[in-house]
Formats: structure tokens, sequence, C-alpha cells
């Protein structure tokens, strides 16, 4: 193992830390539910994390089927947490005022810095593109705990606060990318890639685009989740009729989780960016924000066929 | 008869349809998807496992919760707010437009703004309605589900086009953690660099959206 790598493992057992605190936070609550099973979830993840590494894959593999066994019995539950008083946090706001926004800007500002720096310097070459994530993450943190005065323990208080909130949701991106190796394995990827090239002329690089493209939205607004799509769908469609034939996989990428957003704003599935709100500013059609967004949404998909054609390429 | 190995893809459609458990709904459809595809439970088990911690990467956001945690406990989201009521003289659509703005430099600074509950029906929608009642447009029903459709639609927009320009977005990572599980060495850098240009055309597009929406709000005032 390089520095890199060793470092990497350093920053997964942080995270490993974090989601302990997690389920300790669960543990302790004395008004909290399902105790029990909520805490096992976070604290197999933690293990993953800390442990993975080191260990026969298929025991990752097991803990991995016990995780889903508790989120689908919903046995996973957020707990009470440290939750900022809005008279304080309006009163700081005013003392502060726009300064607040100097450690958010420095989190994108210093990865960028970092990434480009290990890039490019051969003596950084540590700061992978993920370690200068995580580092950012600390700088961050610094730089918010030097202009606050904030006591340090509030570092674990709102970074399992917001953890806790995104929930065990927070490990689809890791999950679906597991899903996707295993169709992969299995040869899900071949099956989809003949069926579409019985459609798709041969070497047809708008027309392979456009059925990316459009297969990602479509997918999206059935499963009313972007992710999920295109994990199936780059590797069903995206890598075999676009990168295998020599577009860049960073355009295709970087555009086809996009063109699949363009699915969502379309989607009641997506109920939480699309009903929900609906609901919450009371207006008397319920569809109302999906009516404002189906043209904006088609004419983006057209802008990221054309797009992709042209820089893919 | 290959065609059986799809059964993995039916069963997340038909699971994130009907709103199964997402996690428990994936993991099943790359059992089943293993299983008929010949591989042994121990095969599918390592698969998985291997898969899942060498993809840690697509979780690395965790890192940056501590920091913007504390950034709202010490009113960032107030001064967000604090800023777009500043704003003066705006016509419905410019209002609208400003917070798509605010939102997608949010969104790609990975700042968290709270969305339609904390943003959209506080301040974005008050501001954009009393703006229609200045130009002397009547407020009726139908025209407020116009104008809130158009402000909790400009929070989607900047959220869903711009997140992926921040190189520890969870989105940015899936592609990275795809990408490299497939065998294409591609970094978050590149993803959250070639994230940019539909970020910036969105808020073009959602530009021209406000004009037609200005537009079709002054028809009204002057009938």
């Amino acid at each position: 193992m390089n520095f890199g790598q060793i470092l990497a493992e350093i920053f997964y057992t942080l995270i490993g830390i974090i989601f302990i605190l997690v389920g300790v936070k669960a543990l302790k609550d004395p008004g909290a539910q399902k105790k029990g099973t909520t805490a096992a979830f976070w604290f197999l993840l933690a293990f993953t994390f800390i442990c993975g590494n080191w260990i026969p894959k298929w025991i990752v593999g097991v803990a991995i089927l016990a995780m889903a066994a508790l989120t689908g019995i919903k046995g996973v539950v957020q707990s009470a947490s440290d939750v900022p008083d809005p008279a304080v946090v309006r009163e700081r706001a005013d003392k502060f005022g726009y300064k607040i926004f100097i450690p958010a800007l420095s989190l994108a500002f210093s990865a960028v810095v970092l990434a480009t720096l290990g890039s490019k310097v051969p003596a950084l070459k540590w700061i992978t593109a993920n370690n200068s994530i995580c580092l950012a993450g600390i700088i961050a943190l610094i730089v918010v705990l030097c202009m606050t005065k904030a006591e340090p323990k509030y570092a674990v208080i709102d970074g399992t606060r917001l953890m806790d909130n995104v929930g065990p949701t927070g490990i689809l991106p890791q999950l679906l990318s597991a899903l996707g190796s295993l169709f992969t394995a299995a040869g899900v990827g071949t099956v989809i890639a003949n069926g579409v090239a019985k459609v798709v002329p041969e070497g047809n690089k708008l027309i392979a685009c456009a059925v990316y493209c459009i297969a990602m939205a479509l997918f999206t607004i059935i499963m009313g989740n972007g992710f999920a799509a295109f994990s199936v769908i780059t590797i069903g469609i995206g890598v075999p009729f676009l990168i295998a034939q020599g577009a860049n996989p960073i355009v295709v990428g970087a555009l086809g989780l996009t063109a699949g957003y363009c699915g969502t704003l379309c989607t009641p599935m997506a109920a939480n960016f699309n009903i929900m709100p609906a609901a919450l500013l009371e207006v008397k059609n319920k569809y109302a924000i999906i009516k404002s967004q189906v043209p904006v949404a088609l004419c983006m998909l057209l802008i990221h066929i054309v797009l992709m054609y042209f820089f893919a390429f | 008869m290959d065609i059986i190995k799809l059964i993995g893809v039916v069963i997340v459609v038909i699971g994130f349809a009907l709103k199964f458990d997402t996690i428990a709904t994936v993991v099943i459809a790359g059992i089943v998807t293993g299983l008929v595809a010949g591989m042994t439970p121990m095969e599918i088990l390592t698969t998985l496992g291997t898969s899942f911690v060498s993809q840690r990467t697509a979780t690395l956001f965790v890192l940056t919760l501590p920091a913007i945690g504390i950034c709202e406990r010490f009113g960032l989201k107030e001064k967000a707010i604090d800023f777009i009521r500043s704003i003066k003289n705006a016509t419905t659509g410019r209002v609208i437009l400003i917070y798509q703005a605010i939102r997608t430099l949010a969104a790609a600074f990975s700042v968290r703004l709270g969305g339609h509950p904390q943003f959209v029906r506080p301040v974005v929608v008050p501001m954009a309605e009393g703006a229609a009642a200045a130009r002397g447009v009547e407020v009726t029903d139908e025209v407020a589900d116009v104008i809130r459709g158009a402000s909790a639609a400009s929070e989607n927009y900047g959220n869903f086009f711009a997140q992926n320009c921040f190189m520890g977005a969870s989105g940015t990572l899936l592609i990275v953690s795809t990408l490299v599980e497939a065998g294409y060495d591609v970094t978050a850098a590149q993803i959250a660099g070639w994230s940019i240009p539909i970020a910036v055309i969105s808020v073009i597009v959602g530009a021209v959206r406000a004009i037609l929406l200005d537009k079709k709000l002054g028809e009204r005032s002057a009938e």
C-alpha cells in the first residue's frame, strides 16, 4: 500500500466512526423507537468501512445482506438530535453576517485546489481526487471552528445530526455501484446491449447518444430515481454503445446522470421533489410543479443529446 | 434464455415504483440476478462485498457533513434568505430566476439551503406573488398555481443540474465509481468539471422561462 491508500483507509475509518456515533446516538436517545435495529445497522455499516479492506470480502457481503434486512423490515429510524434553536441561529446570523459563507465555500474551493495539486505535483501524488474531498472536509471544519469559535464537540454533534438526516439511503450510490458490478459479472449489460443493438443502427453516434440520454430519462421516470437508472443504463447502453465506440467516459458519465434528472423533473414517482412540495406550497393542482417543469426538462434533454454528440467524440 | 438475466432490472423497477425499501430492493435484485446467471452464493457475496468495499469512495461526502452542519448552526441559511429578501422591485420571473441562480451556485458549492420548506415557501413564493400583485395582476388560484409551480421548479433545476459540479457530491461519486467499476479510470475532479456546462445552460434556460412567465403575467395585467 502506498501513502495515498493508507490515508484513504484512515478517512474510511473516520467515516466509520461517524456511523458508530449515529448508532450510539440512537441507543442513548430515551425516546427513540427501534433502537436496537437502528444501532445494528449503523454498527454493521461502520464495520464494512473500517474493517472491509482487511477481511475476506464474503463477510462484507453477509453484512450487506444483514443491513438490507434491517432496512427492509423498516428497522432503521432517526433518533433525536441536538437541533440548533432558531432564535439563537438568527442572532448568530446577524452577528456573523455573510462571513459564514467563507467556510462553506472553502469546502468546494480547497477540494479543487488540492485535487489539482495532487494531479500536477509528483511529490503530492498521495492527494488523490478522493483524498482531496476528505482533506477539504477537514480544512473547512478547521476554518469554521476557528471563525465561529464553536466548541469542537459540535463537529461530532452536527456531523451525526446531518448523517442521521441523510439516513441509510446515503449509501445508495455505493450500493448501486456494487449492484452494477454484479450485473456486469452476471452479463446483464451484454443482454441489454444485444437487445439495443437490434434497434440502433451500428456506428450512428448521434442515435447512440439520443438512445442513452432518452433511456436515462425514461428509466428515471419509471423508477423515480436517477441513481438507480444510471447504474443500469450506463452498463447496458452507455458503455457498449458510446464509451466502447470511442466516446469520452467523463463526458458520457457527467451528462448521463443529469440527462436522467430531466426524467426526475417529469415524474410523480419523485414525490419528494414534485408532489410533496406541491402540497407544501398549497397549490390547487398537485401536478402544478411537474406541469411547469416538463417543457424545461424536454429542452434540457435535447441539449444533453447535442452536447454529448459534440463533446464526447 | 439470456433474457432471464434482466430479472434484476425488473426487480429494481418494480421495487422503486412500488416504494419498497430502496436498499433491500437493490440487494435482492443483485442476488436474484447472480443466482439466475448461475453464480454460487459464495461468488455473489464475494462480488458484492468486494465492490462495496472498493466503492466506499461513493460515500466520502460524509466527511463534509461536520463543517456544513456547523455553518448551518451559525446562520448559513438565514443569511441566504436575507440576501434574496434584500432584492427590491424585481418582477415575478426575475425573483424566480434569481433564486434559481442562487440555488445553482449553492448546489455547486454543496451549500444546503433547505429547499422547498425553508426557502421556496417562506421567501420565494411570497416575493414572486407580491411582484405579480404589484404589477396589477390579480393573483387568482390559477395564477398562484403557475407562480408556485415555477417557484418550486426553480429549486429543482438548481439542485439537480448543479449538484454534480461539487467533487464530493454523491451523484458525482456515483458516476466515478460506476465508471471505475466498469474499467474506466475517471476522477471526481474530471466529472465535476464536465458537469459545469449543463449547470450554466440550465440557468440560461431558466432565464428564457422567466421572460416567458413575465410576458404571460403582463398580458393578464393588461386585460
